[in-house]
């Protein structure tokens, strides 16, 4: 039996890069805590023999010719909803 | 409250002589009309009365038109359009322009519709009520102190308000179905794979389907037609059938139904049971054999759903970061790492935020076995058991929703509680099968119940041919 801890979401949050707040890791704690308890009941479900499914339609590897298409979209297009652009370079904060 | 308009009701005004431009403002004027009940996020209206004067032009031309020429539509605002604002309905993408469009939009396009409007929803998708949209719940056309359903809760309600005749949504768990359920219209999820999702924000990408709603199972077989086929764009899209997806004119011959017992149960609210047994007598009379069926492993497919998707989740929307689109905190960011986490805390609300976490906690190194996996591989039991039943039945049903819709706020604050909401929707999402949520008369206050059709996949068509044949007040 699962029990989430506040340093589990935590753990998990920071995974996610997601900078939850101390209040919202603490009420996250006990939602998970439920949520997680709530899927407990597949451990009792008998799968042996089974395999897990992660396509449903039965297609795999679908490929294309190797050639270029046009989107029809632009560079401009596509900076346009950059936050933060010098010429045409999307700028983030200093790394090294 | 205004009567559902039909894909005929436009076209017949149309050959009667009225303008395009008049039937675009008339629908301009709805949505003004009906703006207490927030279905929308944004209203499309210069690039949509352009695109009416040039049918008006082609028209008076004498040119042919497409198959639904002048007829307006609104799409959820999950849907990338040209010239407008795609918001997911989250504050992540509030001022997010679309630099393509959809594959959906464009279809439609081509054959002469004419978007007007971009609908609200949970953000992201993320809910069953719409009240986890950033820019406020959508109202139920039945009864404003209730939700519309949800995810695509505008997209329902604005079809229910005679707004459009038609509308967009997505179906990723039973984000059109139920609140098509809610607010008394058609709700569609199509085999998955039929319809492009190129251009359609990213949910759970192993069950996200582009949904239609519509106030006729007939309308929703023509969107559909025009929808579906392959994309060279969406890699998990299906060629298309080499027949039409409207149904033909000839009766339907005698089909085996199998009710879905696990659905049937003390559970359920009982207007909702005895609708479904009112549109169980009703096929029996139209000559289908109906009998009860067990799917076993359907009660535990809401725990592997809410495993799967949110696993899928924390994928897709590992992309908001940011830097490259959608809200940044970087005032506010000393470096890069809290550019990433005060963005995406920011950015992103309460239940988007809980579904990362569930999503990245069941992916966990040592948590991956135990949940992801393991939902992964009761999924192929679930779909064994589908295929076990279309060996023997043509179509199930059972209700699409336990109950009727619920109070704005009753659930808000128990998530697994709003979870609930989608545990008869999620089996065929998980699945791949088609399911459309039909009309079936209304509860002691006056809400609407739709009871749910499932099919094998790629059985669309017969599914909607069913629905036609059921849909609106047993006789």
């Amino acid at each position: 039996m699962s029990t989430i801890t506040a340093r589990d979401v935590l753990y998990v949050a920071a995974l996610a890069n997601i900078a939850i707040t101390e209040n919202e890791a603490a009420k996250f704690t006990k939602e998970l805590d439920v949520i997680i308890g709530y899927f407990e009941q597949l451990s009792q479900v008998d799968t042996t023999g089974l395999e897990p499914t992660y396509q449903v339609t039965g297609l795999t590897s679908v490929t294309r010719p190797d050639e270029l298409i046009d989107y029809g979209t632009t560079q401009a297009d596509l900076l346009k909803n950059v936050p933060h652009v010098r010429g045409n370079y999307i700028e983030v904060p200093k790394v090294l | 409250m205004t009567k559902p308009l039909t894909i005929i009701d436009i076209t017949s005004r149309i050959a009667g002589g009225e303008s395009v431009r008049s039937i675009v403002e008339d629908c301009f004027a709805r949505i003004e009309a009906a703006a207490d009940y927030n279905t929308l996020v944004s209203v499309v209206r210069e690039p949509a009365l352009a695109r009416a004067d040039a049918i008006d032009a082609q028209l008076k031309a004498g040119k042919k038109v497409g198959r639904l020429a002048g007829v307006p539509f609104i799409a959820k605002d999950m849907f990338l359009a040209h010239a407008t604002t795609t918001t997911a309905s989250s504050n992540m993408l509030k001022n997010f322009d679309a630099p393509y469009q959809a594959t959906a939009i464009t279809k439609l396009e081509a054959e002469g519709a004419i978007l007007i409007g971009k609908a609200n929803s949970d953000a992201f998708g993320h809910g069953a009520s719409t009240e986890n949209s950033d820019f406020g719940v959508t109202k139920n056309p039945y009864d404003t102190s209730r939700v519309a359903g949800g995810s695509s809760g505008g997209s329902a309600a604005a079809v229910a308000l005679g707004l459009v005749p038609f509308a967009l949504g997505t179906d990723t768990g039973g984000s059109s179905r139920q609140p098509a359920s809610f607010c008394g219209v058609v709700g569609h999820k199509p085999t998955y794979g039929t319809i492009s999702r190129y251009g359609v924000v990213a949910m759970g990408s192993s069950t996200d389907t582009v949904g239609i709603l519509a106030s006729n199972a007939a309308d929703t077989a023509t969107v559909l037609d025009i929808l579906a086929g392959k994309d060279q764009f969406d890699a998990t899209t299906l060629p298309h059938r080499s027949k039409s997806y409207e149904p033909s004119q000839n009766p339907l011959k005698p089909l085996k139904i199998g009710i879905i017992k696990e659905y049937m149960g003390d559970a359920i609210q009982p207007a909702v049971l005895a609708a479904v047994k009112a549109k169980v007598a009703q096929l029996q009379a139209l000559g289908h054999a109906v009998e009860e069926i067990s799917l076993p492993t359907l009660p535990i497919s809401l725990a592997v759903y809410y495993i799967v998707i949110p696993a899928e989740i924390s994928s897709n929307l590992s992309r908001y970061d940011g830097i490259k689109f959608g809200f940044s905190a970087r005032e506010d960011a000393k470096n890069l790492k809290e550019l990433y986490g005060l963005s995406r805390d920011r950015g992103f609300n309460a239940e988007n935020k809980r579904r990362i976490l569930i999503g990245t906690y069941v992916l966990s190194s040592g948590y991956i076995d135990a949940y992801y996996r393991k939902a992964q591989t009761v999924r192929t039991k679930l779909i064994n058991e589908f295929a076990d039943a279309f060996t023997k039945y043509d179509a199930l049903i059972g209700p699409v929703a336990p109950t009727t819709a619920f109070k704005i706020g009753a659930n808000a604050a128990d998530p697994l509680q709003m979870y609930l909401a989608d545990v008869m929707t999620v089996a065929a999402s998980l699945a791949g099968l088609p399911a459309v949520s039909v009309p079936a008369g209304a509860d002691s206050d006056g809400l609407p119940i739709g009871v749910q059709l499932i099919g094998a996949q790629r059985s669309d068509a017969l599914l909607l041919a069913l629905a036609k044949q059921i849909e609106g007040a047993a006789s």
